[in-house]
């Protein structure tokens, strides 16, 4: 799986609650969410993103909260896969379940600019840098978790298993 | 290999081990689990619902072991909230599941999941909520999840867990007077950091864990995820079993940590010399003794929330205000973890205490710790508050300020009308 996209720099410890503001959790509709995505943060994000984008942070992405609005408002938006020095841990399993691809990389803070164009090779947990011309190591996600995003989301995934 | 030749196992990885039908698991290692007990509340209930229904399962796995509660925004502050509501109530109706804790039955879903007796030592316990961790102080392995895996959690009754390594945290020594768990969690998180403790287990041990009540446990339990813990979690002891057989008659297995159980790493407090603590904005890693932050005037204080809004904490805070007022000007909210603990304090004289003192009295939900309703900051406000997260934006504006403080704190800030040390009410208290 290749996914590419313009890189959008965040910092460490961005929370579910900048990601997605608690007064928005009452809607149900990803597209209504999206337009608030990262609107405690950054609220030009949801305009940036709509060309599709991947994230690239610091340390401890998606702390905070349990709420799954979170990555559904980052994927709507545009983002195609969040890349992380490290992630809270209950963000990073929501993302893998909503098919949103997450990846960890010890120095990526480093290595990408704002603009930078990334082709991430899910796979091989390799990072291009198109604009830098540099190749990125990134944490190798396991078989089991590459099957879920290959299948779209954990419910695509056990709809699929459970008709075998 | 037998277990001996490997090294013990701690509580964590015994009831992950229990709970995947292994004999040994050690960190790393993923296993899939059987679920004892899944909860889901309003704010994260709906999407899980909505997404369990896309499976197109006609019924839950098991209908006794699901719970559902309303807590976020009780009652409804808009038509949205409503609907939501709406869509737990049917959802209730249509899998005839009988634990729905609606308004004036439940409360704030961790505080309703302990006292209902929803969580017993040994058990392996999923929320849709980041704070199911608080439910480690009874022994049991829990944690939060989204929405999407809940859905999942309902048609299988299972998922998937990389065994976490576990930091033990030994706490000795005995806490002066005013100061409480609240400030022990809070240095221990101003130590470690907000992300010290990412996908691990972090188990409290020692003698003042022992001494310390079953509230007490929870508050330090609860506050494990804002280091980025997978759950706290403390051994089972007389205590842990005296309250949950008083609310519960179903069985369970007291699980314990070997003598020879393996630690990433073992960290020593002492509370001896502990003094009230206080997160700073904007990050609950950014903790000072309260005495170095005195002064800093507030609009609002905030007694209440998952982490302290038990009876303990409301009785720790009526002893301060108890014949005091809240500086004009400044607005304390108190909101009981669950109506429970409202009749409690109801009987025991707590709420004319506060209510003569000038403090408003919410009904139980996550108000204003949440920041969807009851009591919002505006931009510029500053607020002390006994909750747990002081994230930008958090209670209302992205603009406002946020301190966590234990509930004696938050209670001589909101009489002093800036932040307060509250030992300076020791002396001649009403006890």
């Amino acid at each position: 799986m290749r996914i590419s996209g313009r890189a959008v720099i965040f910092g460490d410890h961005v929370n579910t609650d900048v990601i997605i503001p608690s007064k928005y959790l009452t809607s149900l509709d990803p597209n209504e969410l999206a337009k608030h995505a990262m609107e405690g943060i950054d609220p030009e994000f949801p305009e940036k993103a709509k060309a599709g984008v991947i994230i690239v942070a610091g340390r401890n992405f998606g702390c905070g909260s349990s709420r799954e609005q979170a990555p559904i408002a980052l994927k709507y938006a545009g983002t195609r896969c969040i890349i992380a020095e490290s992630f809270a841990r209950i963000f990073y399993r929501n993302a893998i379940n909503i098919g949103l691809p997450v990846l960890e990389a010890a120095d990526i803070s480093s290595k990408v600019e704002e603009g930078d164009v990334l082709t991430v090779i899910l796979e091989e947990g390799k990072i291009l840098n198109e604009t830098k011309n540099e190749v990125i190591e990134a944490n190798k996600l396991p078989d089991f978790i590459l099957e879920i995003i290959r299948d779209g989301g954990l419910i695509e995934h056990l709809i699929k298993v459970m008709r075998r | 290999m037998s277990a001996r030749t490997l090294g013990g196992m701690n509580i964590s990885e015994k009831i992950l081990a229990m709970a995947s039908g292994e004999d040994y698991v050690k960190p790393g290692e993923i296993v899939e689990a059987k679920v004892d007990m899944a909860m889901v509340n309003e704010i994260t209930g709906p999407l899980a619902i909505q997404t369990f229904k896309r499976i197109g399962l006609e019924s839950v796995w098991d209908n006794q072991r699901i719970v559902l509660v309303l807590d976020h925004q009780v009652p409804a502050d808009s038509v949205k909230s409503a609907e939501l509501h709406k869509i737990m109530r049917n959802f209730a109706r249509e899998q005839n599941i009988q634990f729905l804790y609606d308004i004036g039955d439940g409360g704030i879903c961790h505080q309703v999941m302990v006292e209902r007796g929803h969580v017993r030592p040994g058990e392996l316990i999923v929320g849709a909520d980041s704070h199911t961790c608080t439910y480690g102080a009874l022994g049991a392995f829990a944690t939060g999840i989204g929405s999407t895996e809940m859905a999942a959690v309902f048609a299988t009754g299972r998922l998937w867990l990389k065994v976490p390594s576990t930091i033990r945290i030994y706490v000795a020594g005995k806490f002066k007077d005013f100061v409480t768990p609240k400030d022990l969690i809070l240095d221990v998180i101003g130590r470690i950091k907000s992300d010290g403790a990412i996908y691990k287990a972090v188990e409290f041990t020692g003698p003042t864990i022992s001494d310390m009540s079953i509230s007490g446990r929870l508050t330090l339990c609860n506050m494990t995820v804002e280091m980025g813990a997978k759950t706290g979690i403390i051994e089972p002891d007389e205590k842990t079993l005296q309250y949950v057989r008083e609310r519960t008659s179903k069985p369970f297995k007291v699980v314990k940590s070997d003598s020879d159980a393996q630690y990433e790493r073992t960290l020593k407090f002492n509370v001896d010399e502990l003094e009230p603590m206080v997160a700073c904005p904007h990050s609950v890693d950014n903790v000072k003794p309260v005495k170095d932050v005195e002064g800093v005037e507030v609009n609002q204080a905030f007694l209440g929330s998952c982490t302290n809004g038990r009876l303990e904490d409301l009785e720790l805070a009526a002893r301060i205000l108890k014949g005091r007022h809240v500086k004009r000007g400044v607005r304390l909210l108190v909101t009981p973890a669950s109506s429970k603990v409202y009749l409690q304090a109801l009987q025991k004289g707590l709420l004319e205490i506060f209510v003569k003192s000038g403090a408003y009295v919410c009904n139980p939900t996550c108000g204003a710790c949440f920041g969807g309703h009851m009591g919002l900051l505006a931009a510029g406000e500053v607020c002390v508050s006994s909750s747990n997260r002081n994230f930008v934006g958090r209670m209302g504006s992205p603009e406002a300020e946020i301190y966590l403080a234990s509930p004696a704190t938050v209670a001589a800030s909101a009489i002093e009308g800036k932040i307060t040390d509250p030992r300076r009410f020791l002396e001649g208290i009403a006890k």
